[in-house]
């Protein structure tokens, strides 16, 4: 009982300094959450008004107010080009007394932003870009890389399927600094577990075409051809390589591959394809419930179920929040602070804030149904293993971080 | 030596779509001496009527072939009737703008209502599977790609150069004041025209549904090589843009074998070093 007192004494002498900044504890009398992402490119499916739509869920379950201050979503397509990006948030910041930026699909308009963010001491959190260097080289004390990383959705499926007996690969990447990364890391973690690399074709960014990588797929014999590239590209990868026989005989493993791709190329197409993914709608009770909120709203025009980018926004939002309740104040130092302090427990997940940023969390390996399998709209995933958070995500030594480092 | 026929092969088919769309495009600025940058979209029309009868009006395949490009001719002739005509005095310029900003309203209104993903468009039964030829599989509808386009191509040069319908639209571009002294109706050619080539782009769009996801910007993705090759083969050369659509589809296949990441600047190499040495292009006139 002393020590309860005495942490009792000591969180309040902590918190005392804070009091004076305290007064005005909401900054502006508004806490403006800006929603920066592509609104209408090749990430617009998987982000886009979908997350507009998941912080504005987020918020109206909040109460729609925070400390008695009204809370308010604005949203801007950043058009995937990293300048739009960064001017965005520094107006946002200077002009439109925005507090927290969140989504940034696309690792380069990210990393943009961060730096602008910490300069101007606003919190950014991440639900859609892939990077590592996110938490690693180019981290910064006011960002939160929330649903996954490179490093885990390589870690998942290059781990997972070289065990299931998928010995041999193949890489089919897009030529630019994302897939080749992607690449790189599952390569890694397959010759790790036992798995060998045949080789790797790369193709330029939106290809139509894929014929002649597929046939070199093919030459090459591996079992699994790894496809490090993402949407429309990953979706083109998928519907040319049933139509010239690739699969079944060869298996496909997506390396970043959403629930809307598989929506949009059908399960006769995509049937028994290897994917890892921080979220899926149909694993437990609560997933359901929230999935079917967002899918019914009158906003989801496409009646779409959400993508893990819009359900981990959901969830990261939410936890911002609170960490403002708890905080007592909007102050992002605070708030930050809270939120890494505070461990995450809702529906998406549950897991820590990392020093470095990270959230780390549960991933799901997940196999893509037969058409026979699937019993109503969008069962598509059947869970073939839940990765825990310890091996989905690097550890915070690992990283390359400053902030990890220094304690 | 195996991979090598495969990549061949597979570069003539991905040569028969670039010898359809640069056709329609030859047609176009050939016959109405326009520059229709608005080509793609028109394309990506097509492969998205033939969806939409699928999907939604149970329209299979082999009606769609001929519907789709239809619906799409048409469309073609009410933007030639009702805003095209009006440019065909000024300079080549404004054509190409005004089908430009076509392109993005077009476009925009499909990715507004379908989003970005797109959808998938099976192959019909009777075109399914393939065959193993030894050194590839060859899927069974992608032979077909190449047969059809081999065959409209070739039609279509047939008709315009060879035949007495073919000289009138000739006429019509080098001289219409005559042609129409002669009792040619030739605003109302004109109009045809422009919905054939306008076709011959929906058309393609049809034979590709089955192989891209029809998607609003497998349009854009495709138009700017097609403009390389039209450029190649000589503005408005029906011969010629055939014949470099399946030629740099063969070169851009053999570059995927020797160096893949080379394969989407390859055409655009081509076409500078022709442009310097042919201005025309290969198979084109001086004008």
């Amino acid at each position: 009982m002393r020590s309860f007192a005495s942490l009792l004494m000591a969180t309040m002498l902590l918190t005392l300094p804070a009091a004076a900044p305290a007064a005005d504890k909401v900054s502006d009398g508004v806490v403006r959450i800006g929603v920066l992402t592509d609104m209408t490119g090749f990430y617009s499916d998987l982000a886009g008004p979908g997350s507009v739509l998941a912080v504005q869920m987020a918020v109206a379950d909040f109460g729609g107010t925070v400390l008695g201050k009204k809370i308010e979503v604005v949203s801007a397509d950043h058009q995937n080009k990293a300048d739009i990006a960064s001017n965005t948030a520094r107006k946002w910041f200077d002009e439109n007394q925005v507090d927290v930026v969140v989504d940034m699909v696309n690792s380069g308009t990210a990393l943009a932003v961060m730096p602008v963010a910490a300069e101007k001491k606003r919190i950014t959190l991440l639900s859609g870009p892939a990077t590592t260097a996110i938490t690693g080289e180019k981290c910064t004390a006011y960002n939160v890389h929330y649903t996954y990383n490179n490093w885990s959705l390589a870690n998942g499926t290059g781990r997972e399927v070289v065990k299931n007996g998928g010995k041999s690969w193949f890489f089919i990447t897009a030529d630019y600094v994302f897939g080749k990364s992607l690449e790189a890391d599952t390569a890694k973690v397959v010759e790790a577990s036992g798995g060998k690399v045949l080789g790797a074709v790369r193709h330029p960014q939106s290809s139509s075409d894929f014929s002649s990588y597929l046939l070199q797929a093919q030459a090459s014999g591996a079992q699994v051809v790894g496809m490090a590239n993402a949407g429309a590209d990953t979706i083109n990868t998928i519907k040319q390589a049933a139509e010239f026989g690739l699969t079944p005989k060869q298996t496909l493993a997506g390396l970043l591959v959403f629930i809307s791709d598989i929506h949009s190329l059908g399960l006769g197409i995509a049937k028994n394809m290897y994917l890892t993914t921080a979220f899926y709608w149909d694993r437990t009770d609560a997933t359901r419930t929230w999935s079917k909120k967002f899918q019914g709203h009158p906003d989801n025009k496409k009646k779409a179920m959400p993508t893990m980018v819009q359900a981990g926004l959901y969830s990261a939002v939410t936890h911002y929040l609170k960490a403002i309740k708890a905080a007592g104040t909007d102050d992002a130092d605070a708030v930050i602070a809270r939120m890494k302090a505070t461990p995450v427990d809702d529906f998406f997940a549950k897991g820590t804030i990392g020093p470095d940023g990270l959230f780390r969390h549960d991933m799901y390996l997940v196999q893509v149904k037969t058409p026979e399998a699937s019993k109503y709209p969008w069962d598509y995933y059947t869970i073939v293993k839940t990765i825990p958070a310890a091996e989905a995500f690097p550890s915070v030594e690992a990283q390359a971080c400053p902030l990890a480092v220094k304690k | 030596m195996q991979a090598l026929y495969g990549q061949l092969l597979v570069g003539l088919i991905n040569g028969s779509f670039y010898a359809l769309l640069s056709l329609g495009l030859a047609v176009i600025f050939g016959l109405v001496n326009v520059v229709n940058f608005a080509h793609g979209a028109l394309y990506m029309t097509g492969a998205f009527l033939a969806w939409f009868g699928m999907s939604q009006l149970g329209i299979g395949y082999w009606p769609a072939l001929l519907l789709s490009p239809l619906a799409t001719g048409l469309l073609g002739m009410v933007v030639e009737r009702t805003m095209l005509r009006r440019l065909y005095q000024l300079d080549n310029l404004y054509g190409l703008l005004l089908t430009f900003g076509l392109t993005l309203i077009i476009e925009g209104l499909f990715h507004h209502a379908y989003g970005n993903s797109g959808s998938s468009y099976p192959v019909p039964e009777a075109l399914q599977g393939g065959a193993n030829l030894g050194f590839m599989y060859l899927p069974r509808y992608r032979a077909w790609v190449v047969l059809v386009s081999l065959v409209v191509c070739f039609g279509s040069w047939f008709v315009i150069e060879r035949t007495r319908l073919g000289a009138y639209l000739r006429a019509g571009t080098e001289n219409p004041r005559l042609l129409q002294a002669f009792g040619v109706n030739v605003p109302l050619m004109m109009t045809l025209t422009f919905g054939f080539g306008v076709a011959l782009a929906g058309f393609a769009g049809v034979m590709a549904a089955p192989i891209y996801q029809v998607s609003p910007s497998m349009g854009s993705s495709l138009i700017i090589v097609v403009f390389a090759v039209v450029v190649v083969g000589g503005m408005g050369s029906i011969l010629g843009s055939i014949v470099t659509g399946f030629g740099l589809g063969l070169v851009e296949g053999l570059t995927k074998y020797l160096y893949p990441p080379a394969a989407s600047t390859v055409v655009f190499v081509i076409m500078a070093v022709v442009l310097l040495f042919r201005p025309a292009g290969l198979f084109g006139r001086e004008r």
